[in-house]
């Protein structure tokens, strides 16, 4: 890998809970439990932090400041230097990975959240849709994604089968993941001859309904190697978004996540592993072809979202499974790639590279 | 180190109980185009957005910067949604400046809004539910506690209200405009939570505000057209929301805020190296409370600045020349318009509520149960103060 600049930001630290259904636990305890456990994994004294960033939705616990509980369990007494992103945990790792570049502080705390148990995911995000002309009508998201993935068919870019080949492939990998909700192998045949949820989507092709959080501990180049022999290094992160409206976007191509990826310098070379926030498995089949991904690339070792999906999370925990991928296993990866998303249909994309020495 | 940052553009929206004739959309661009305009620069010259509002509750629509994205030209480019509670106007500019001071970005948009006539603010407020006390009912034990502490007389409150109300007579974007407000009538309204009455508190208002931020380069190169407000110090704080033991009057968050905005700009002596302060007064007894909470006054002492005047536009120590947060309260924005104004003065270019020879201002924001706190200094000059 490129040399080390004293600019550069690692991950030293990350915890996740298990993914699940409906967790008897509050968000704060939730939170509480992840940001615990990363903390202890970097092996850093919480009270030297010097920045926090997390990531959340007042919408999916239902109520306003649902964030400002979390703050419980980031532990903000004395006062801390925090802040707080209406988006996946994976942008609250951007703005502290901003913060980082500063060079006044050397750590900071990421964390992402949140319940879907607390709500009806077709009737909630209807409510994230333009209020003037979609969120009247109730679009809701496995709708979109079906619309997505009928134009993924129709433009000849997939068939139904290599829908079930992600899922089978995602639950296979789950197998290993203790974190995941839904794993196990799975006939390909048996699959396809399920029933439609939403044609062309068929249950199996849509996420699980997740509870559940992530935390992610970050430090300045030197400080990373004074807290672990293997930091894992951020070499680059960039977000982008497309317009709202489905009909102003090509929805069997990411031309947001292609763009945040060149930002991101993913043309320095391939990754040997990539974490994609694939909601419905027709969207890995987009966004590997967004990112250039050939069969020399990993994809989704953990399961991916098809098998874990804690909405707020879903993005962070990606870069996190990228990071242990790159340290765990013994597979001598060098290069990761994590992705997470935003809005309906692949509407907002941020890719995050990652390097081991 | 950090590249500087200057603001190079700044625009509001007329605040207003309901802005019926633009949507989110176009209330959002409203600020955004003026503020692009005021900079000399096009959508195009934008590399990021950064967008900030209060609770989605309180328009019903989740995440609106998904759908806010095409009407703020960000095809393509980042945006980058930030939540703090009331404080979130004040901190979503900050994440904007830390883009070009971390030299990702170069010319960065920020812009906040709050379109309260879309929804129910009191039922926001109150988590979706019946029967909420509102932010007045949240902060109406602190202020009692305040004026026990300090021994404050009752008028206090009221002089701040006024004050406040007739600044606003000189800013043509806000939302109240009481031009026949008095200490009578003030007090003579009715009384909404003890002690605070009904003219001693903030509207609903609909608005939008928005920053250009840019680099050193970038700032010194508007100059010569258009003075810029450049970034001397910028700090944001947290803490728990109640506690035993907790002071909700003077929060630590809010002095150690303080303190570091200080430090960073050089300031020793807050109340005569500022010339000027925006601060987050949503309820006319946070005037002097927040004079004690950032230690420009002495405890017990913020009040008696309120007496003396030294408060007003022509006093020795302006607070909210544009009319606050008591004149107008897009709360999403209303952070956000507190840093926008403090810069205005700075630049010579608040108009009618200018304050002569202003130089160095303070632009603060508070939210949540008086817990989150973002603060930044700015100067007309890129240079450390004293």
């Amino acid at each position: 890998m490129a040399t080390i600049r004293d600019t550069d930001i690692a991950i030293v630290g990350w915890a996740q809970t298990p993914s699940v259904r409906r967790s008897a636990q509050s968000e704060p305890q939730l939170c509480f439990d992840a940001i615990q456990a990363a903390v202890e994994h970097a092996g850093i004294d919480r009270r030297e932090i010097g920045f926090t960033c997390s990531g959340s939705c007042d919408y999916l616990t239902g109520g306003p400041f649902a964030f400002v509980a979390n703050l419980e369990a980031a532990g903000a007494w004395p006062p801390i230097s925090e802040s707080h992103v209406e988006m996946d945990g994976a942008w609250a790792l951007y703005e502290a990975w901003v913060r980082l570049q500063h060079g006044d502080i050397d750590s900071a705390l990421v964390f992402g959240s949140g319940k879907s148990s607390a709500s009806a995911p077709a009737e909630l995000y209807p409510q994230q849709l333009d209020p003037y002309y979609l969120a009247p009508i109730g679009l809701d998201p496995v709708s979109m994604a079906a619309l997505q993935a009928r134009a993924l068919l129709d433009a000849g870019k997939a068939t139904e089968r290599d829908f079930a080949e992600v899922v089978a492939r995602s639950r296979r990998n789950a197998s290993n993941n203790p974190n995941a909700q839904v794993r196990g192998e799975v006939d390909i045949d048996k699959l396809l001859a399920e029933d439609y949820v939403c044609a062309p989507l068929r249950r199996h092709d849509l996420p699980p309904i997740s509870d559940g959080a992530a935390a992610v501990v970050l430090a300045t180049a030197d400080r990373a190697r004074q807290l672990t022999d293997q930091p894992v290094y951020i070499r680059g992160i960039d977000h982008r978004v497309e317009p709202h409206q489905l009909g102003m976007r090509e929805l069997t191509a990411s031309a947001s996540t292609t763009l945040a990826a060149q930002r991101a310098g993913l043309a320095v070379g391939k990754p040997d592993v990539a974490e994609l926030s694939a909601t419905f498995s027709p969207q890995e089949l987009i966004l590997r072809e967004a990112l250039g991904l050939g069969p020399d690339t990993v994809i989704n070792p953990s399961g991916g979202p098809l098998t874990a999906n804690p909405v707020m999370a879903t993005g962070l925990i990606r870069i996190i499974e990228a990071a242990r991928a790159l340290t765990e296993g013994g597979q001598r990866y060098r290069r990761a790639l994590a992705h997470a998303t935003g809005g309906q249909c692949l509407q907002h994309n941020l890719v995050c590279v990652l390097e081991v020495e | 180190m950090a590249e500087p940052c200057a603001i190079v553009g700044i625009g509001q929206t007329k605040h207003d109980k309901s802005r019926a004739d633009v949507s989110m959309a176009g209330l959002v661009r409203e600020a955004a185009i003026r503020a692009l305009d005021d900079a000399g620069l096009t959508w195009r010259d934008i590399e990021a957005v950064v967008i900030g509002k209060a609770p989605d509750a309180f328009e019903g629509v989740m995440q609106p910067e998904l759908f806010l994205a095409d009407a703020l030209g960000a095809t393509g480019k980042p945006v980058f949604r930030v939540h703090t509670a009331g404080s979130v106007g004040g901190s979503t500019a900050i994440v904007g400046m830390h883009l070009i001071e971390s030299r990702i970005h170069e010319r960065v948009l920020v812009v906040a809004f709050e379109k309260q006539s879309e929804g129910n603010a009191q039922w926001g407020l109150a988590g979706g539910r019946s029967g909420g006390i509102g932010a007045g009912g949240a902060f109406a034990p602190f202020v009692r506690a305040y004026i026990e502490r300090s021994g404050a007389p009752e008028y206090i409150g009221w002089q701040v209200a006024v004050k406040d109300r007739q600044n606003a007579l000189k800013n043509p974007y806000a939302h109240l405009r009481l031009a026949d407000i008095s200490i009578e009538k003030v007090k003579d309204s009715p009384m909404l939570w003890d002690p605070i009455h009904f003219l001693e508190s903030c509207p609903s208002s609909d608005g939008a505000c928005a920053m250009v931020l840019t680099d050193e380069a970038g700032g010194r190169a508007a100059a010569a057209a258009n003075p810029p407000a450049w970034v001397l110090a910028t700090a944001v704080r947290s803490e728990l929301s109640t506690f035993p033991g907790r002071d909700a009057v003077r929060p630590q968050a809010g002095v150690d805020c303080a303190h570091d905005v200080y430090r960073q700009a050089g300031i020793t002596d807050p109340r005569s190296q500022i010339d000027v302060a925006e601060l987050y007064v949503p309820f006319s007894w946070y005037e002097p409370m927040w004079l004690e909470g950032h230690d420009i006054a002495a405890l017990g002492e913020g009040w008696k600045m309120t007496d003396r005047g030294e408060t007003e536009i022509t006093g020795s120590f302006p607070v909210n020349p544009s009319g606050g947060v008591l004149s107008s309260n897009p709360i999403g924005a209303s952070g956000m318009l507190r840093l926008a104004e403090a810069a205005m003065q700075v630049r010579g270019r608040a108009g009618e509520h200018q304050v002569d020879g202003a130089r160095v201002a303070l632009g603060q924001a508070y939210g949540g149960n008086a817990q989150y706190f973002a603060m930044a200094v700015f100067g007309s000059e890129l240079e450390r103060v004293g």
